[in-house]
């Protein structure tokens, strides 16, 4: 569902991605991880169609990021660093103007609304302005934008961020239910949230790939727990060994 | 289509969710009829709006950078800009749909100076030719200004710089026919580039449309040069829409 060919992307003299290549099937739930300023906002930038890549391409649902890319839009529930919104709307109104773009109308924008703030625990916050809200409630409303279309396609930039520990626990819940009929990257800084919810990892640094592999797998091979081997392998290559 | 009205719905109702419409309405409302009859009004003893009409060119030049100053600047400050361009809309149809919604705006507050035209209605009998393309002439006016302040709006995060931008670059387009910076650059320039300053000017437009006269050539200059500014705009976000 997702494939990326060889993405380059540098700001100025800063390469931010260097030639990072994967694909994700349907199924899967990928685990995007990497130090500060790894290039992992960046590519899913590109995904996301917000960046042109310098080189190289992504075709999500076989749509190009450079050559339709409002057929990636459609496809794809993106949610960007820090959840964006409009902070003087309410969310009911927010969701309906995402509808609305989206070509979801009628009954239709309001059933579809009523199932992502359901499901994002959000019902009781329908008509509050989004710039009074918690952290935790602005970035469960980035999450019912990103869901409300059903796309097959889930981009989410550190979902859990800011999330108290049982809104963690619930968008992962969430995320494990809409896992199986979806391909889903999500980025992330805590590894415990790799284990209970990746079947795939990707660590990135420097803007290039280092590993691709499944959180058992990296575990037996390098013998350890996942911190460890997280900083083992993004330290080493900085020339930094701790 | 349907995306251009989407934009353009919620752009339009933002101004009234925060108090900037209400603020905006007032002060307009105020400022031209203040304007109107401080200047002598009554005192020209006519049942015409020309006084009215010439305080707009003015009056806009810091009411419309200042209802423009936030369409894109505010967008990039929250960030909401990278939620904007990833759902599927080009970036001419967002453009379009918040230029329309800021247009409407300024028609709003030109609609609610009616009690002026009823004021000259019920002292005379006025002539509605003029007043009639006076108020095209506004909005034709105010359009223009607007699509170059969404310009300096579109380069910059910060909204007190994009405003500025915008009244320097709206007073160059509007005093570039004037005799006194015509005369001064006589000597300087060659008179082809003079002849062509000068036809880019607003005022001597705006003013024969206000007088009666509504030109086809006068009313494409304004759409002409709306739409470029308009293009301009979707020409900066697609290269920096990220930065």
């Amino acid at each position: 569902m997702i494939n990326v060919y060889d993405l380059h992307k540098s700001f100025g003299s800063i390469i931010a991605v260097d030639g990072v290549s994967f694909s994700v099937k349907k199924g899967e739930v990928l685990g995007f991880l990497g130090p500060n300023g790894a290039g992992k906002s960046t590519t899913m930038k590109m995904l996301s169609c917000f960046l042109e890549p310098d080189s190289g391409y992504a075709t999500i649902n076989n749509c190009s990021t450079v050559t339709d890319s409002i057929g990636v839009r459609k496809n794809l529930g993106y949610l960007a660093e820090n959840a964006p919104s409009y902070e003087e709307m309410n969310p009911y109104n927010f969701l309906k103007f995402i509808c609305n773009i989206r070509n979801i109308k009628g009954t239709a924008c309001k059933n579809a609304i009523e199932k992502v703030a359901h499901e994002c625990a959000i019902s009781n916050i329908m008509y509050q302005q989004i710039g009074t809200l918690s952290k935790g409630y602005k970035r469960r409303v980035g999450l019912a934008q990103a869901l409300i279309h059903n796309p097959d396609v889930l981009i989410l930039d550190e979902p859990t961020d800011g999330l108290d520990p049982n809104q963690k626990f619930e968008v992962r819940q969430l995320i494990k239910k809409l896992a199986p009929q979806k391909a889903i990257i999500i980025s992330t800084h805590i590894l415990e949230e790799v284990d209970s919810l990746c079947s795939r990892l990707i660590i990135i640094a420097n803007g290039k790939i280092l590993v691709d592999s499944t959180p058992n797998q990296l575990r037996k091979q390098e013998q350890g727990n996942l911190d460890e081997i997280f900083r083992k392998i993004t330290t080493t290559l900085q020339g930094v060994n701790v | 289509m349907n995306s251009i009205i989407s934009i353009f719905k919620r752009e339009f109702q933002s101004y009234f969710a925060t108090p900037l419409a209400y603020v905006f309405l007032t002060i307009f409302l105020i400022l031209s009829s203040y304007q109107t009859f401080a200047n002598g009004f009554f005192e020209s003893r006519q049942a015409s709006l020309r006084i009215f009409f010439s305080n707009m060119p003015i009056l806009f030049i810091l009411l419309v950078p200042a209802i423009a100053m936030r369409l894109w600047s505010e967008e990039r400050k929250s960030k909401s800009i990278e939620l904007l361009f990833t759902l599927p809309i080009t970036t001419t149809q967002a453009v379009l749909g918040k230029f329309f919604a800021a247009w409407l705006m300024l028609f709003v507050a030109l609609f609610l100076t009616f009690p002026i035209v009823i004021s000259v209605a019920y002292l005379g009998t006025p002539d509605y030719g003029p007043i009639i393309t006076g108020y095209v002439g506004s909005v034709l006016l105010a359009g223009s200004y607007l699509s170059i302040s969404l310009f300096f709006s579109a380069l910059t995060k910060n909204q007190v710089i994009s405003f500025i931008l915008s009244v320097v670059a709206c007073g160059c387009f509007l005093y570039a026919g004037s005799p006194s910076i015509l005369e001064s650059l006589q000597n300087k320039l060659p008179i082809n580039i003079i002849e062509i300053i000068e036809s880019l000017s607003f005022i001597s437009r705006f003013e024969s449309i206000q007088r009666g006269v509504l030109q086809l050539r006068d009313i494409s200059f304004f759409l002409v040069l709306g739409a470029g500014w308009l293009w301009a705009t979707v020409v900066i976000l697609e290269e920096r829409k990220a930065e």
